[in-house]
């Protein structure tokens, strides 16, 4: 009797401690997928905000006629579809000399397995590629890339299977990985890279060594595809330009302006065993393969420079019907205007929407609010295209997945994504396809953990959520007066507090995150106990940095809002790379900027701002400098412990440090 | 009258919208549907705590009358609105997790050796799965004495909590 009771009361104590373990468990597991679903809205916003700087280009040549003749010649230099001179290559290397003094990996051309087994054990190591070879070999790829048509076929057999590898962005970790795993590449063992081998990480560049000598000594069976970041502007703002200038101070500019017309020459995509398409985003309803194995590829630089006509009537408003086929304005011909050197609209946008599309469960196609470029597309439409040009499956990659690949659209759309760890340690993990002809494909996943033990589950997820909401509070920070605008309008009653869905419905329509806001208010607000949310508590721990101490703080917040789109817009400007640009220069592109953005900064305040970054007093703004003076400080952080921004401070004067008031 | 309906109403709008923002997060597809594996976690995420039986009751309401093996939201919606108005499924105090380790402890030596953990926690009451083991072990475990001290480990667990 005694030792049934006692056996109960074991059994009533494992239940217990299972049952809050589970829960405990799953509540890990809910706010890892807050914080990833944080991580994702985020970075599809920042993705939308690249299409309103296209849309912000385009309007530039739009109101290029009305702008006064000098800012004209800004213009148009902007947009001059520069000049594929041949450049030539000796131009290049032969100005570049490899001192004896450099220990690096020493490439031997014609290109042989050796010399990627030479760049494997010196990235190994951290070294860096000379400069020299890295532009001899971006000179080699142009050439044979050049040779190949739009889309790669591709025939395998049982013996001869392929390996598909989806996004690295720069982790050079999965890449390694991936060869350890599954084999370098050879005749033997072919690999396509599906797009987005760049930005984000910290070894683009390595990367993209690697694949294009791989793909130099193996043409015909190491293809490369496309991704969206191959794209000179998203490299702008995704880091693997930066990336560039840091490792190459000398010759990063070279680099950059070949690289640019590489990226033009990467096929589109692989169809194998005239079965399977392989492209790095997806499809739409539209989707023309006959259109799009016939065009210049070439011709397409960059999402953000749409193909403008010279005829100033052509309405700008066309380009925002995404879904199915582009309509033109009756009675306009399409490409009637369009000089040769650019693509028509039609063919820019199979281009776009092969590149930045994503499946969803919902039937038909709607444009990519997302991203802002490309549709959503459903089973519906991958069934049509896929028996429209008698193809079974498609493969593609372009989103994070936590097991590093899915399947949907009943098997006929499989994603993969080789960047374990994208978000943080621990968020996903990567994935790779190994098929061939006549047999299901095969799937392996991977993780990647740093060389200290991967740690625990809660640690992970703690950082994970930090990191995320961390961001998070940056956004609702350049949006601060929007906010406390929607916030004031609900406050009838001037209190400070609304109520809990008020809040969750300001948020989500100002900051336009789809995000559950309910479930993240605790992080992000003070909530009191009828549950009423003090809507300016979110400000009370951060605070953009001001430069000037003058400055007014919606000049502040807008400037910091805007700081990633103002870069790009300054670097394009910027077209001898010299990092400066005119004061005129700089007022123009302010003048148009504030209209298209509807944002409202006097000529005064233009003045001043100019004013304070010509530090020189020479007349010439160091852009980069000044806005890296933009970064928020979070009050209980140690500076140390601040993740990567650019943290720059500016020169004399006005140097101001993180607040002093630190918490342990 | 009518205002204690109307505040009702706006309890269980509030309800909706929790329970919506919840599943969503786990809805990949965007389809409205979640995987059945999911269910535990969003329900737990939602503040209840439901043992292995009850959740496989509640699977069983809401599932498709032949298992698809994905939950419709239109399905999961009223049966969860229900479970939190009931107050169903309420998760255990603190102190009472901290009994259930004592009793497993007789000696009270404040520790339970990594061996009585796993033997404790895969053969009796619902058993762990090996993940759920090796997960629980690798942050409960001091590897020097590879026993978990109990005490400590549950405030780490009610910090993160919070």
């Amino acid at each position: 009797m005694w030792e049934e009771e006692l056996w109960n009361k074991t059994l009533k104590a494992a239940l217990v401690i299972q049952n809050w373990y589970r829960r405990y468990r799953a509540r890990l597991r809910a706010r890892q997928h807050y914080a990833l679903a944080i991580f994702q809205s985020v970075e599809y916003a920042d993705e939308q905000g690249q299409m309103q700087l296209s849309d912000f280009f385009s309007f530039m040549l739009e109101n290029y006629a009305k702008t006064p003749k000098e800012d004209s010649a800004l213009v148009s230099r902007l947009f001059e579809n520069t000049m594929r001179e041949n450049r030539d290559r000796q131009e290049y290397v032969g100005l570049i000399d490899v001192p004896d003094s450099y220990d690096g990996p020493r490439l031997q051309f014609p290109l042989t397995f050796t010399d990627i087994d030479l760049l494997l054990h010196a990235f190994k190591q951290q070294q860096t590629l000379h400069a020299h070879y890295v532009i001899e070999v971006l000179f080699e790829a142009r050439k044979v890339l050049k040779q190949m048509p739009n889309f790669t076929h591709i025939k395998t057999s049982p013996s001869k299977e392929i390996t598909i590898c989806g996004d690295l962005h720069g982790k050079l970790d999965d890449l390694l990985l991936i060869f350890y795993k599954n084999g370098l590449p050879s005749e033997n063992n072919p690999y396509v890279f599906n797009g987005d081998f760049v930005d984000r990480g910290n070894n683009s560049m390595e990367i993209l060594m690697i694949l294009l000598v791989s793909f130099l000594v193996y043409p015909t069976d190491l293809h490369l595809n496309r991704g969206n970041h191959e794209d000179f502007m998203m490299n702008l703002r995704y880091g693997f330009t930066k990336e560039i200038l840091h490792k190459y101070k000398l010759h990063g500019r070279k680099i950059l302006q070949i690289l640019e017309e590489v990226y033009t020459w990467l096929p589109i995509g692989t169809i194998i065993d005239n079965e399977i398409l392989v492209i790095h985003g997806g499809i739409s309803e539209s989707t023309d393969l006959n259109t799009l194995h016939k065009i210049q590829r070439n011709k397409m630089r960059s999402v953000l420079m749409p193909p403008m006509s010279i005829n100033r009537e052509y309405d700008v408003n066309i380009k925002k019907n995404k879904t199915g086929s582009s309509i033109a304005t009756p009675g306009k011909a399409e490409s009637d205007n369009f000089p040769s050197e650019q693509l028509t609209k039609h063919e820019w946008e199979q281009i776009i929407d092969l590149l930045w599309s994503d499946p969803r469960g919902r039937k038909g196609c709607y444009p990519n609010t997302s991203r802002g470029g490309g549709c959503y597309f459903g089973p519906d439409v991958t069934s049509k295209i896929l028996n429209k040009n008698q193809l079974k499956m498609l493969i593609r990659s372009h989103e994070c997945k936590p097991d590093g690949y899915e399947i949907c659209h009943d098997g006929k759309v499989i994603t993969v994504f080789s960047a374990s760890n994208y978000y943080e340690e621990g968020s996903n993990r990567g994935a790779y396809i190994r098929l061939s002809y006549g047999s299901t494909p095969k799937f392996f996943q991977y993780q990647v953990t740093s060389t200290s033990c991967l740690s625990p589950l809660h640690q992970r997820v703690n950082t994970m959520e930090f990191n995320a909401f961390r961001i998070l509070k940056e956004r609702m920070l350049s949006r601060k007066t929007d906010l406390t605008n929607a916030f004031q309008l609900r406050d009838y009653s001037r209190s400070g507090r609304i109520s809990l869905a008020q809040w969750a419905f300001s948020m989500e329509s100002i900051l336009g995150l789809n995000l559950p806001w309910r479930s993240l208010s605790s992080h992000l607000v003070n909530i009191d106990h009828d549950g009423n949310v003090d809507y300016m508590s979110s400000f009370e721990d951060v605070h953009i940095e001001k430069p000037v101490k003058e400055m007014k703080s919606s000049l502040i917040e807008t400037l910091y809002r805007y700081r990633s789109d103002l870069k790009i817009i300054f670097n394009v400007i910027d077209t001898d790379h010299s990092g400066l640009i005119s004061m005129d220069e700089f007022r123009t592109m302010w003048k148009l900027f504030n209209t298209h953005y509807n944002v409202h900064i006097d000529d005064s305040q233009i003045d001043e701002l100019a004013s304070i970054m010509d530090f020189n007093k020479d007349g010439s703004i160091d852009f980069n400098e000044f806005l890296k003076a933009f970064y928020v400080v979070h009050k209980y952080e140690k500076p140390e412990s601040r993740p990567d921004q650019d943290k720059q401070k500016l020169p004399p004067a006005s140097l101001k440090t993180a607040d002093p008031k630190l918490q342990s | 009258m009518a205002e204690e309906k109307e505040r009702e109403e706006v309890i269980v709008a509030e309800y909706h919208k929790k329970i919506k923002d919840a599943f969503e997060v786990f809805d990949h597809e965007t389809n409205n549907t979640v995987d059945v594996r999911e269910i535990g976690t969003i329900i737990r995420s939602l503040g209840c705590c439901p043992t292995e039986g009850e959740l496989h009751d509640f699977i069983a309401e809401v599932e498709e009358e032949e298992p698809t093996g994905y939950i419709r939201y239109e399905k999961f919606l009223p049966v969860m609105t229900k479970a939190l108005l009931e107050r169903k499924y309420r998760p255990i105090a603190e102190d009472v997790l901290l009994r259930a380790f004592e009793v497993l402890d007789p000696a009270k030596r404040g520790i339970l050796t990594k061996e009585e953990l796993v033997k404790y926690m895969t053969e009796e009451g619902e058993p762990f799965s090996q993940e759920e083991m090796e997960e629980m072990l690798s942050a409960a475990i001091d590897p020097e004495s590879n026993a978990i001290n109990y005490r400590d480990y549950i405030t780490m667990m009610v910090i993160d909590e919070n």
